[in-house]
């Protein structure tokens, strides 16, 4: 079978929490920067060959440092890269990457994944990659609990989906590498403009995309509120 | 890392909660695979412990009888991948010198922590342990759902080992009284120990009798011939009719003969202490396994395939697991079965 790649990404750069310094994935939980705690859910899931993080160019050195600091023999299956203008730029560069290194075959898969989602479990993992080989490419959902209300010129509702049928999307999404990176290269620009999401780059294109169940506790990490949240599911006191 | 821990926080209610397991710690990292529910689990999940004990416990992760897969290790005493039976009790490390080693075991000091009753259980999405907590399955012994309640049957085995270093030497007629898996899993061991000996088991349930083919003889315990005399017996029923059931050994028992007691008793249970006089009866108490039982059971599975082969009619309902509710609808089939165990195939969750 082929190689596995989790390729964690670490692009944002924090805007939305406030006034911190550093990026949202270096912010503390229980003594550790968050994307620590998601790198060592990938370091031990025993079929990931290596770990791909793709930061902001001018976090790769901070990066590599910090990783060094906390998980053992790093160096040895985690490899920090720069990101790219988009997420999905992000992913290719991954995909490079893998190239350069001689790995890109059919059967590669590469998981993605949020670095401020540091609470996703093993078996998430797990089915991501089994369903990523069964069917080609994963994303992971949870059921929507609220009502989701469309508005395409934000002032008034243009429609109102059935519930039922609505997920609000997680990650990690999974995918073979290699027909990822074919199907990004046949956009156009103006589609890549358009895609906010790795998973809808095979919408577009008509491919399965196999839904993995979530869980509401694998929650990202985004806004201050977030972070209290993380704090009280690890029983921390604020 | 961040540890999913599923715990009972009150009677039928799993909720899920983090530990923190620090990868430098220098435990060895087990990812469960396979949990088998117990009668001790069932008490805390059904509420049956006393209200003060549930104040006390909960919320805490059950199960205490799993196997699992190595993904770290580093002390190198296994690779990963190594497929290993997952010990609960847990001697508090330094020893305590009021306990000396050499004469009480691990299981027996009131300093040891047990999961799923003083520690988290195994309920849980990694396990952080000592090396000394684990003990590797060969690759010879491939019956995973036997394996997943090894813990039970270590249990049985150590009674049987304390029973063998205390008992006389006579042993032509051993009686177990239980028709339960612990009296399945006991009565089995000790035709497998004591191949010369005949073992004779007791119990209420016909059906459930039927499923003892290697014994000598079963019984009704309504139907027990006067005469019938055995030289030494093993109680598997536990609960409130302890009493009636040891009172019935006792009548039955020869002169010195040695009562092992396996079964787990809530309340106080009356002996007819006067005819454990007269007989000369040594009574023994038995409690929980430590790390050589496990390796002894495990022993005994890789030299008798046979063994392994009557464990696996004991086993019940196998549930998928990737839920709270599919832990639940287990725990809720468990209380239905007629016999056997009930194994979560924790694998996917």
């Amino acid at each position: 079978m082929g190689k596995i790649y989790g390729v964690v990404l670490a692009g944002g750069i924090g805007s939305r929490m406030g006034n911190v310094e550093k990026p949202k994935q270096f912010l503390e939980l229980k003594d550790k920067p968050i994307i620590v705690h998601t790198l060592e859910k990938f370091a031990v899931y025993p079929e990931m060959d290596e770990v791909l993080v793709l930061t902001p160019k001018a976090w790769v050195s901070f990066t590599q440092d910090t990783i060094r600091r906390y998980i053992p023999n790093a160096d040895e299956h985690i490899k920090v890269l720069a990101g790219g203008e988009t997420r999905n730029e992000t992913i290719m560069n991954a995909i490079r990457y893998i190239e350069e290194c001689g790995c890109l075959d059919e059967e590669t898969i590469i998981v993605t994944h949020d670095s401020v989602r540091p609470f996703v479990t093993h078996r998430i993992l797990e089915e991501n990659i089994r369903y990523a080989r069964q069917y080609g490419a994963t994303d992971t959902v949870i059921p929507a609990t609220d009502t989701i209300v469309e508005s395409t010129g934000g002032d008034q509702i243009t429609s109102i989906p059935n519930r039922k049928y609505m997920y609000q999307g997680q990650t990690p999404q999974t995918f073979h590498a290699l027909r990822l990176k074919q199907l990004y290269e046949a956009l156009t620009d103006e589609e890549k403009d358009v895609l906010t999401d790795a998973c809808k780059i095979l919408v577009l294109k008509g491919e399965h995309v196999h839904l993995v169940q979530g869980e509401t506790f694998n929650i990202k990490i985004t806004y201050p509120y977030d972070l209290t949240v993380a704090k009280a599911l690890l029983g921390l006191e604020e | 890392m961040l540890n999913a821990v599923y715990q009972l926080v009150r009677p039928r209610q799993f909720e899920v909660s983090f530990s923190h397991i620090d990868l430098n710690g220098g435990d060895v990292i087990v990812r469960p695979t396979h949990l088998s529910i117990c009668n001790a689990d069932q008490r805390y999940y059904q509420g049956k412990r006393s209200e003060e004990i549930l104040r006390q416990k909960l919320p805490m992760a059950l199960i205490h009888e799993a196997i699992g897969r190595v993904v770290a290790d580093p002390t190198g005493t296994f690779a990963p991948g190594d497929k290993v039976v997952m010990i609960p009790n847990v001697p508090v490390l330094p020893e305590d010198p009021a306990e000396c080693p050499q004469v009480v075991a691990e299981n027996y000091r009131r300093s040891s922590k047990f999961r799923g009753s003083s520690l988290d259980g195994f309920m849980q999405e990694y396990i952080a342990t000592r090396p000394d907590r684990l003990v590797k399955i060969p690759d010879c012994i491939d019956n995973d759902l036997v394996a997943a309640f090894t813990e039970m049957v270590s249990v049985c085995y150590h009674a049987i080992s304390r029973f063998e270093r205390t008992a006389h030497a006579v042993r032509g007629t051993i009686g177990v009284w239980g028709d339960g898996n612990m009296g399945y899993f006991t009565a089995l061991l000790l035709h497998a120990r004591f191949p010369e000996a005949k073992i004779l088991v007791f119990g209420v349930d016909e059906s459930k009798l039927s499923d003892f083919t290697f014994a000598d003889a079963v019984y009704k315990v309504n139907a027990i011939p006067k005469d019938l005399i055995v030289d030494h017996a093993f109680e598997c029923v536990g609960g409130m009719v302890s009493g009636t059931v040891i009172g019935q050994i006792i009548d039955h028992i020869r002169p010195e003969g040695t009562i092992a007691i396996l079964g787990v008793s809530e309340e106080p249970v009356p002996i007819y202490t006067r005819m454990v006089l007269e007989k000369g009866l040594r009574i023994i108490g038995t409690s929980r396994s430590g790390y050589e039982d496990f390796a002894g059971v495990i022993e005994l599975y890789a030299q008798r395939p046979d063994v392994v082969n009557y464990l696996e009619k004991m086993v019940g309902a196998v549930v998928d697991i990737r839920s709270i509710r599919d832990i639940n609808e287990a725990f809720e089939m468990d209380i239905a079965k007629a016999g056997g165990k009930t194994i979560m195939h924790w694998e996917c969750f």
